[in-house]
């Protein structure tokens, strides 16, 4: 049982990765693989923010009364990972926009065989 | 029973497990649906969720971010990508099993990996006998700010931050050059749209939405006082550069969406919002050299003052605000180039 709900969270982020994972590879739609990258990308945050719990700690902002603080690297790591992403995520939706009015479509299958077409 | 209930940390424990439970079944949603419309709402839910989760593991800043840029920016940013691509996706006749394969056992090793892994808030766990006791420590009086993510953010690992802000920066610029309309195709487009026919029908698409337009002129100050207001208060409280920037931004995107992009653009002409983006990262580059001339290290703020505590202060107040300009500029830039690219 503890060993249940000692993992349970990093169980959850392996989930929510593969998810996103399977997103990313088995759909054509490129909105759909960005749409599953943004999922990997939370499940990543929620494993970094996972590990930086500490049983019975606060938040790691000084207050009286308060000794045990999580640990605030991760947090660090991750709050400029998340403006990071949205910054990386716009510059592939440009992509898309872009892909759309050069093929007209935004599905792989179809951009491929307008490639190979004559 | 009872007594289970009544273990404090077993109760967080409860939440913890129920809400990641609603997470996945979210994710999963996201992957059955077709209409990719419904995909980028539930994607904005399952950011709200994951921001509660934050909070409930002691992450507030995190928090913070996640549900501004998440729930907000981004779900806008999808939304508006679909108007100009395809609200559907195109119907597929079956799963990829060779997909689900390569998850499955993807999936199946990484689970096995977590096995000799510490357990979910074991303090003796390695991650937090490293630095970690050196932040927690020492911080408040080494930086002087109560805020410990604050000081490790912006002094401890300032050059970690500057390159996050030089991404920003970069992705701001590759936006730019992506849906930039070059001189060319504007000259042979027959009747380029004046101010006035486009004003028109900015202003058409949220006419009759009354309670829409009241509301946001009600909130739009709000919102920007609350951006300031995480900007400074970031030392003491949750909140800093990247949350107010974004929040900032916020604020123009709902004045956008309410009464159009160009009354958007007259109170934020696109060309001065790209100067900002620059601007923030050379204040923050600038604050870094101030302290190379005042005789210490790059970015090493307490011979920014007489006193060590003073000059982190100084320091970390204007980082902390060349990251919200950069960020904010950038947003509202993308969001320009978006929203302007339909039109035309």
């Amino acid at each position: 049982m503890s060993q249940i709900l000692g993992l349970y969270n990093y169980w959850i982020v392996i989930l929510l990765m593969m998810a996103g994972f399977y997103n990313v590879i088995a759909r054509g739609n490129l909105i759909k693989k960005l749409i599953g990258l943004n999922i990997f990308q939370t499940s990543v945050f929620l494993l970094y923010i996972s590990m930086g719990k500490v049983e019975g700690g606060t938040a790691p902002i000084v207050a009286e009364g308060m000794a045990t603080y999580s640990n605030p690297l991760p947090h660090v790591l991750i709050l400029t990972a998340i403006v990071v992403g949205i910054a990386t995520t716009s510059v592939g939706l440009s992509l898309v926009i872009r892909i759309r009015e050069a093929y007209d479509t935004i599905e792989e299958d179809e951009i491929q065989q307008l490639d190979e077409g004559p | 029973m009872s007594n289970f209930i009544s273990d404090i940390s077993l109760q967080i424990d409860l939440v913890d497990i129920v809400l990641l439970t609603i997470l996945v079944v979210v994710a999963v949603a996201v992957i059955r649906v077709r209409d990719l419309f419904e995909a980028v709402v539930l994607l904005g839910i399952f950011s709200l969720l994951s921001a509660c989760i934050f909070t409930t593991l002691d992450a507030v800043d995190v928090a913070f971010t996640e549900a501004a840029v998440g729930a907000g920016i981004s779900t806008v940013l999808f939304l508006a990508t679909l108007t100009l691509t395809a609200r559907k996706e195109k119907a597929q006749y079956s799963h990829s099993w060779s997909g689900f394969i390569v998850c499955t056992l993807t999936g199946g090793a990484l689970i096995y990996g977590t096995l000799d892994m510490p357990h979910f808030g074991d303090p003796d766990a390695p991650i937090h006998q490293h630095v970690a006791p050196r932040y927690i420590v020492d911080s408040p009086e080494e930086i002087g700010v109560p805020n410990m993510v604050t000081s490790v953010l912006a002094s401890y690992r300032g050059y970690d931050t500057l390159g996050e802000t030089t991404v920003i920066f970069t992705a701001g610029l590759t936006v730019l050059l992506l849906l930039r309309r070059d001189r060319r195709s504007r000259d042979r487009s027959a009747s380029p749209p004046t101010a006035e026919t486009t004003d028109r029908r900015g202003s058409h698409v949220m006419r009759h939405a009354m309670v829409l337009r009241v509301m946001s002129k009600l909130f739009i100050p709000l919102i920007l006082l609350f951006a300031l207001y995480v900007q400074f208060h970031g030392d003491f409280g949750p909140g800093g550069g990247f949350q107010a920037g974004v929040i900032f931004a916020a604020a123009f995107v709902l004045y956008a969406l309410i009464y159009g992009v160009e009354a958007a653009q007259r109170v934020a002409p696109p060309a001065r919002v790209q100067v900002f983006v620059a601007l923030g990262l050379l204040l923050y580059i600038g604050t870094g050299l101030a302290s190379l001339f005042a005789g210490g290290n790059f970015l090493e703020y307490k011979v920014l003052a007489h006193e060590a505590s003073h000059g982190e202060h100084i320091g970390i107040l204007f980082i902390e605000l060349g990251v919200g300009i950069t960020v904010a500029a950038a947003i509202i830039n993308t969001f320009f180039y978006f929203a302007g690219r339909g039109r035309a």
